[in-house]
């Protein structure tokens, strides 16, 4: 099962055991919460192509004291309504769970307007807020049932592209470990990076929740390796480069930043792992970007 | 000490904002409107307002703020002496009002268009509770030409918010204006409206009270146009 349809089974059962949660859509995956609407017509809350009114009105249900869970595609997510987002949950104080799907370009054949790789830099840009990027099922639905309780604002970044096998737990995990440098994945890179970076002396760092970012995991691994670092993201490249400048504040260090291109818009269609060639973030790509750079 | 302040003494009351003894009341567009539902119709005082089965007033338009303050003064939200230093550095009234400042304003307010979409929200989640409090949302004009609006008034209506009342004051700002009436775009989406004299009471009481079982109420609450 997907982590998109992991999700939809798991909010299904959440709705019939708690009754603080609704759960808010704009036709994206409606159908498939048919049963559920069934059973709660009142808290599974089907609003059309309506994406502004889709978080206005889960700051509205917070606000009355609900546990809101909002889902659609990531571009219509956080960055069609993002003042939304800004005003009607961060600014009046309250809190929902935000569920995008899709992730960087998992739909390539859709184009641009279906992708969406600045979303974790726009939610970042907010304050509060924790973002999850699971690279694997089991850690998406991990993560889902863990943000439900509570009041806080939880942005969960569900993708199509998934690692072999899950990784549970807080923080950064050290999966390798090396002496020439440290490379961080962050959710659905894993693979790949550590495909990439199989016969480099590395230590490889992975998390599946980059805010809050864990700068005591990524300063004691500088600390026995080196203070050179890369960080692979499946978003926006350096969407998180201020948060490893921040935790390597006292150390002389390096950065190398992997992550969709903020040069130009990348207008090709075909299948996801086309666009991690167009990016750099195929394992070619990683091997040979962490190779310069450690060379360098 | 139950409080005596009355509708005369309000514009005392946005004196002392304004700092203008001859301010007319008539500046104030939303005034009989906010005044009709503190003092009538909502169930909202200052000893309840955490309480989750109060009535909800949404000031959308959080623009020109002083009637607002002025009412939450009256009833005793604030305390009367606040009023003088407010936008000031140490006072919490805004010129747009923030609801983790100010005693008594559930939504921060300021960008246009917010208001009435995290209304349904509201009304939904109460709705979803089975609590049977009221949401009253206050809406300019002018406001309405932002889009977000008009998502929130078609799901409101073919969803049978009953709890739900948006409150249009028009004072006939909005730059392009609303061809064939403001209720008009309410009632073709299944609201229930009335438009009546924003400045008369009695009529705003009557419009405010109106039955609409099944359906959401906008009350068009006509003002003198913007000069």
């Amino acid at each position: 099962m997907n982590m998109r349809d992991g999700f939809l089974s798991t909010i299904d059962k959440a709705l019939d055991v708690d009754p603080r949660i609704a759960v808010v859509l704009a036709d994206i995956s409606a159908a498939q919460l048919d049963g559920a609407h069934a059973r709660h017509p009142n808290r599974v809350l089907n609003l059309g192509i309506r994406e502004q009114l889709m978080v206005s009105v889960t700051g509205g249900l917070a606000l009355s004291g609900m546990r809101p869970v909002v889902h659609t595609f990531s571009s219509f997510l956080v960055e069609r309504p993002f003042e939304q987002i800004k005003l009607d949950l961060v600014h009046q104080g309250t809190g929902a769970v935000l569920v995008s799907y899709g992730g960087s370009y998992d739909m390539p054949t859709a184009g641009r307007t279906h992708q969406s790789p600045g979303d974790v830099a726009l939610i970042d840009s907010l304050p509060g807020w924790t973002v999850h990027v699971p690279g694997h099922p089991d850690e998406a639905e991990r993560l889902l049932l863990e943000s439900l309780p509570g009041n806080a604002n939880v942005y969960l970044r569900l993708s199509a592209q998934e690692n072999r096998s899950p990784h549970l737990g807080v923080g950064f995990r050290q999966l390798r470990r090396g002496r020439s440098g440290v490379v961080v994945a962050v959710g659905p890179v894993l693979d790949r990076v550590l495909a990439a970076t199989a016969n480099t002396d590395v230590t490889v760092l992975y998390a599946s929740t980059i805010r809050p970012f864990d700068a005591a995991g990524l300063r004691a691994a500088v600390d026995a390796a080196a203070p050179d670092v890369v960080l692979v993201e499946p978003y926006l490249a350096g969407t998180s480069a201020h948060a490893v400048a921040e935790a390597l504040r006292g150390v002389r260090h390096r950065l190398l930043s992997l992550g969709t291109t903020r040069d130009s818009e990348v207008r090709i269609y075909g299948e996801p792992e086309d666009h991690d060639v167009a990016h750099g973030l195929d394992e070619g790509g990683i091997a040979a970007a962490v190779k310069t750079f450690l060379d360098g | 000490m139950v409080t005596t302040t009355g509708y005369d003494e309000l514009p005392g009351l946005i004196a002392r904002m304004t700092g203008d003894e001859k301010h007319s009341v008539a500046a104030e567009s939303t005034l009989d409107v906010l005044w009709v539902l503190y003092d009538r119709v909502l169930r909202i005082a200052p000893d309840t307002a955490n309480q989750a089965r109060r009535d909800r007033f949404l000031l959308s338009k959080g623009h020109g703020p002083m009637a607002f303050y002025a009412v939450l003064a009256a009833k005793g939200f604030l305390t009367e002496s606040e009023l003088d230093g407010w936008a000031g550095r140490d006072s919490r009234l805004g010129m747009h009002p923030d609801r983790t400042r100010v005693p008594g304003a559930e939504i921060s307010s300021g960008s246009l268009g917010h208001g009435l979409p995290i209304a349904v929200g509201t009304a939904l989640g109460l709705r979803a509770q089975r609590l049977p409090s009221k949401v009253v949302v206050l809406v300019g004009d002018a406001e309405l030409d932002e889009g977000s609006n008009e998502e929130a008034i078609a799901f409101a209506g073919r969803a049978g918010l009953d709890r739900l009342t948006t409150v249009v004051v028009d004072n006939a700002s909005a730059t392009h204006g609303w061809p064939g009436g403001i209720a008009a775009r309410f009632e073709v989406e299944g609201w229930a409206t009335r438009t009546v004299n924003g400045r008369d009471h009695g009529a705003l009481y009557g419009a405010f009270t109106t039955e609409h079982p099944g359906r959401p109420l906008a009350v068009v609450a006509t003002v003198e146009p913007k000069e």
